[in-house]
């Protein structure tokens, strides 16, 4: 599954991985990752596992976080 | 023989009289009432007239299913149509209008339709108003919408007051019935935060329409003590009146409370309505169960009525419902009305069971017919006979109603709103709740659980699996006994029946009848979903609820498959109609959404302005003056004023944003597309902030106020958008920069002071030295004011093109600052000047907005290709702006364009073409994306954005409006119409 929690291609990484860091998701009906912004409380970014049909949150990670585990 | 009240018996309250109006004329009832028992009681049976073919029909149900016994309710701004008389509570003065009716209920022209009804088959319209096509506006729909429908909206502003609340609990009991009653004593007694909610005004469900008996007392006795052991709680909330409509994402409960909807004037310091929205950690759904109607000939003439409805308006309401009374069942609930209607005097005449070996003993006076069927009822206003049809011989038999029941559909509509399917069950012969709940039980006769012990002891089970979900001990609950009880245990469904000649309706509220079902199979729309579509059934404001299954059982025999392959239609919220007041609560009117003014707002207002609001924003957009004719004559004096002398402009709602940190030089530099590294302390730069996919975003500029700390001011519209990409930059991509994000718009205040004259007001107030030496173009630093008794910051920067200076103070001084500078400012002529002017300004100096940043433009187009580095790594953008589309010498390119002859204007949306082309789409060259007058130039001037715009200035072109049908020639020039060389600005 390809959500919309990508890691950001590095800079000469070449037109087509910026193509498809940009354009290109997955849109599956069942689990997905995503982005959320908690806006009208402490505005942190956050990476939101979540089934899109059934809308069940599986788990919720600060964005910062993410990344360095990513990494 | 009409309906009447008993001599005795009932729950109503026979001491307390209630007048209320039906079509205007006087009735009678008693407290404890609906509208409909109360109509009932008065021999009135004929109760409304049906949507499509204006049929009599009369009280069907005693519940929230009702699909006939619509009515208006109310005058004024109070009148609410289509409202159901079976949930209405009788009060003092209540005014009640039939609906869909003309003129009168019993002489109603458009019962006319009935006898056209072979011309209004299921998809009638589709068949019949697709061609002429220009006919649909005029002619049809019109038509089509005066003789179809329900009651009318009232024009008249609802003078009533709305809320909105949140509640939280461990358990959500939602009906408050045997089952619901049972789970909340469970519940509560082991000290859960329990709510139990049931959308009646009397708690108790079907016990209050019961015979039988609980411990040995009346069922009504029982209800009472439990609602009294449940109220003295303190971790219980008991709420009557109040509907759940929806379940929905995380556990969470619609539900609509009916606070006055039961007085005739309510008291206006309270809402009449309230929308919760309930968070339950558990919640146990005790709906119970829809009785189903029967489909035969007939089967909607007023005085034909659900059995378990005929037996509350008996039991609870003292009301009977004629002289000579049939009752078709296919299961054992008849026998259960058959004995209570010969208990109160009514005459049976006859029990007609649809099974042949139905085992149910009976020993009532009323003639049995076993294996027989009602084929048609006979009468149309009220019932007169029935035919009776049983092995293939037909008998008539004369009667003045008739109850019928054909079993129960549990009611699993909340539990099916989160994307769970109904499952059929053969053993229950009814639609069951998905599987793979989670925190959410169903219980009672809603999980097909029937009879009352069976409900009560389903209903302390459900209590006791939530108390041990919730790791609570379960503090025990004794389980009270039921005497005489008759369990409607589930009958094989009975789908059709023999004999029928008249119309057979199924959905009754939207007229579907059992042929419209059979054409839709025969015509290939037999698909549970097509033929909901096709014939429209369960498509009215009750959601099918009573004719669903039925739609279901006759299209699965149809089709010769099971009720299971045919599946059902997607239940969503709501589950019966919420009012728009609820909906939108205290949102309406001033309070519709927040205002949000200026720090300057009192210094506008005090000048005279002229608001104009953006968004939340009331921004100034000009300062008429006396003798002014119009916005033109005084936004043409303040441009004027700024280009001479000096203005004034509140620029306080432009968003702006400090970052700040040992790496906020860094994030800047990634975020701009242009450098921001090396920017020196004491500067502003103009910034240009890209999409990834190479695109502007925003635009505007960013001051080094100190080594580590920046000021950034944003596009008004664009400040929460600019603050959430920052955020997620520094949070998601970048979290190893150190920098931090502020949001400081509304913290200060700020003004453009603009004009030659600019310095020479802001020296009186300025303790720094602001010469063009000391403080530059793009100077940007904090600076004393008034002699130290405060500090702002001040910036040269222009939006206008003159010498300039942007000056930001905190908010609360705002308004007496701008008082200070045009006080200062009043020897040098001094003006407030507008959005409009501002804007007349920047489009001669050809300075951009997101008129032109539209989403489309890349820097290269508004002549900003050099300020793209190449020399940054990285940046937001940076690998995409350069795209083969993107670098296109015949972009659409920002230029300017004027009118060959001064006295021609054009307005922004003109398209342009190339001189001599004719004015068609694939000879568009591009648009206008700003114009205005300009005093400067002394005609209407424009921006454009033209394909290859850049090198083609002193092209002559058309300017073409079609929508206005304008017309102009003009010449593409550059964009820049004041001071090409900017000599002004450094000065």
């Amino acid at each position: 599954m390809k959500g919309a929690v990508l890691p950001r291609p590095a800079a000469d990484a070449g037109a087509d991985a910026w193509h498809d860091y940009v354009y290109l998701r997955d849109n599956p009906r069942g689990a997905y990752e995503e982005y959320w912004h908690h806006t009208s409380g402490c505005r942190r970014w956050l990476v939101v596992s979540r089934d899109t049909a059934t809308h069940e949150v599986y788990a919720c990670q600060d964005a910062a976080d993410a990344k360095a585990v990513r990494a | 023989m009409t309906s009447y009240r008993l001599a005795g018996g009932g729950l109503i309250n026979r001491q307390m009289p209630q007048n209320f109006t039906f079509d205007g004329r006087v009735m009678t009832g008693f407290a404890g009432d609906t509208l409909a028992s109360a109509l009932l009681a008065n021999g009135r049976q004929l109760v409304g007239r049906s949507f499509k073919y204006h049929r009599p029909r009369g009280v069907l149900t005693a519940g929230s299913a009702e699909p006939n016994a619509l009515m208006t309710i109310g005058r004024g701004g109070r009148t609410e149509p289509n409202t159901r008389a079976t949930m209405v509570e009788l009060y003092e003065g209540l005014e009640a209008q039939s609906q869909n009716r003309w003129p009168t209920l019993e002489h109603d022209i458009g019962a006319v339709n009935g006898l056209l009804s072979p011309f209004l088959s299921a998809g009638f319209y589709y068949k019949t108003f697709m061609w002429p096509a220009r006919f649909w506006e005029k002619l049809y729909e019109p038509v089509i919408r005066r003789a179809a429908g329900l009651g009318r909206a009232s024009y008249e502003a609802d003078p009533d007051t709305y809320e909105k609340c949140w509640a939280h609990c461990d358990l959500l009991v939602i009906g408050a019935g045997a089952t619901g009653l049972m789970a909340a004593l469970a519940a509560g007694r082991s000290g859960l935060r329990v709510i139990l909610i049931d959308e009646n005004a009397d708690l108790g469900g079907y016990l209050l329409s019961e015979t039988a008996l609980i411990d040995g007392r009346p069922a009504s006795a029982f209800v009472r003590s439990a609602v009294d052991e449940l109220e003295s709680l303190a971790n219980v909330q008991v709420m009557a009146r109040i509907t759940a409509f929806g379940w929905y994402d995380g556990q969470v409960f619609g539900a609509v409370e009916r606070v006055q909807k039961h007085v005739a004037v309510p008291d206006a310091m309270r809402p009449v309505e309230r929308l919760w929205r309930i968070a339950a950690k558990k919640a146990i759904l005790a709906t119970g169960a829809e009785e189903r109607p029967l489909v035969f000939g007939g089967n909607d003439v007023p005085g034909v009525m659900m059995a378990g409805a005929m037996r509350s308006y008996l039991n609870r309401y003292a009301v009977a419902p004629g002289k000579r009374v049939a009752v078709f069942t296919t299961n054992d609930s008849g026998y259960a009305l058959a004995n209570d209607l010969e208990v109160s005097g009514v005459n049976v005449a006859a029990l007609i069971d649809s099974r042949r070996d139905a085992a149910i003993a009976y020993s009532g006076k009323a003639r049995l017919v076993h294996g027989g069927f009602v084929s048609n009822v006979q009468g149309s206003k009220a019932v007169e006979g029935i035919e009776i049809w049983r092995e293939g011989q037909r008998e008539t038999l004369d009667i003045d109603s008739l109850a019928m029941s054909g079993g129960f559909s549990p009611v699993i509509h909340l539990a099916c709103h989160r994307g769970g399917k109904p499952r059929w069950s053969d053993e229950h012969s009814a639609f069951l709740a998905p599987d793979g709940l989670s925190d959410l039980t169903l219980a009672g006769s809603a999980a097909g659980v029937f009879g009352l012990q069976a409900a009560m002891m389903s209903g302390a089970k459900a209590a006791e699996a939530a108390l041990a979900d919730l790791g609570v001990a379960h503090a025990g609950v004794a389980m009270p006994l039921v005497e005489g009880e008759i369990v409607p245990e589930p009958a094989k469904p009975l789908w059709s029946i023999p004999g029928i000649k008249a119309k057979a309706f199924v959905d009754y509220q939207n007229d579907v009848h059992l042929k419209d079902l059979g054409l839709a199979v025969q015509e290939g729309y037999g698909h549970v979903e097509l033929a909901k579509r096709y014939t429209t059934n369960g498509m009215a404001t009750d959601q099918g609820k009573l004719s669903n299954v039925n739609a279901i059982g006759l299209l699965a025999e149809a089709r010769r498959i099971s009720p299971a392959e045919v599946g059902t239609t997607t239940f969503r919220p709501f589950y019966t109609p919420v009012s728009f007041g609820a909906l939108a609560g205290a949102s309406h009117g001033k309070h519709f959404q927040p205002v949000r003014r200026s720090p300057l707002h009192g210094w506008a207002e005090k000048n005279g302005a002229t608001f104009v609001e953006t968004g939340l924003w009331y921004r100034s957009a000009w300062f008429p003056r006396a003798g002014e004719t119009g916005w033109r004559a005084s936004v043409d004096r303040e441009v004027k004023t700024v280009r001479s002398a000096v203005g004034l402009c509140d620029v306080s709602m432009l968003g702006k944003i400090e970052i700040c940190g040992p790496d906020a030089a860094e994030f800047l530099n990634r975020i701009y597309c242009n450098a921001f590294l090396k920017l020196p302390v004491g500067k502003a730069r103009y910034g240009l902030m890209l999409r990834e996919d190479g695109f502007i975003y925003d635009d505007g500029t960013n001051s080094r106020m100190t080594e580590d700390r920046y000021f950034m001011t944003t596009t008004t519209a664009y400040a929460a958008g600019v603050m959430n990409h920052l955020e997620f930059c520094a949070q998601a991509l970048w979290p190893e920069l150190d920098v931090r994000l502020a949001s400081v718009t509304d913290q200060w205040a700020q003004m453009a002071v603009a004009g030659p004259k600019s310095r020479a007001v802001l020296e009186q107030l300025v303790d720094d030295d602001i010469s063009n030496d000391a403080f530059p173009y793009l100077g940007a630093k904090d600076v004393s004011l008034l002699g130290g008794r405060l500090r702002g910051r001040l910036f040269r920067i222009s939006f206008s093109g003159e010498l300039a200076f942007e000056l930001a103070v905190p908010a609360d001084f705002g308004e007496s600052i701008a008082d200070a500078v045009m006080l200062a400012g009043k020897a040098h002529g001094i003006c407030a000047y507008g959005v409009e002017a501002l804007s007349v300004l920047r489009i001669e100096k050809g300075h951009v907005t997101h008129n032109e940043i539209n989403g489309t433009v890349v820097p290269a187009d508004l002549g900003f290709g050099k300020m793209v580095s190449t020399a940054k790594p990285d940046f937001i953008g940076r690998q995409m702006v350069g795209r083969e589309g993107l670098v296109d010498a015949m972009r659409p390119q920002l230029v300017g364009v004027v009118p060959l002859d001064p006295t021609v204007s054009f307005r922004s949306g003109a398209h342009i073409l190339k001189k001599d082309a004719a004015a068609t789409l694939e000879n568009d060259e591009g648009y206008v994306t700003s114009s205005c007058f300009s005093p400067h130039v002394g005609s209407t001037i424009g921006l454009a954005l033209v394909k290859g715009g850049a090198s083609r200035h002193g092209e002559e072109v058309q300017i073409w409006n079609g929508l206005r049908n304008e017309f102009a020639i003009g010449r593409l020039v550059s964009p820049v119409f004041v001071d090409p060389a900017h000599e002004k600005l450094h000065v």
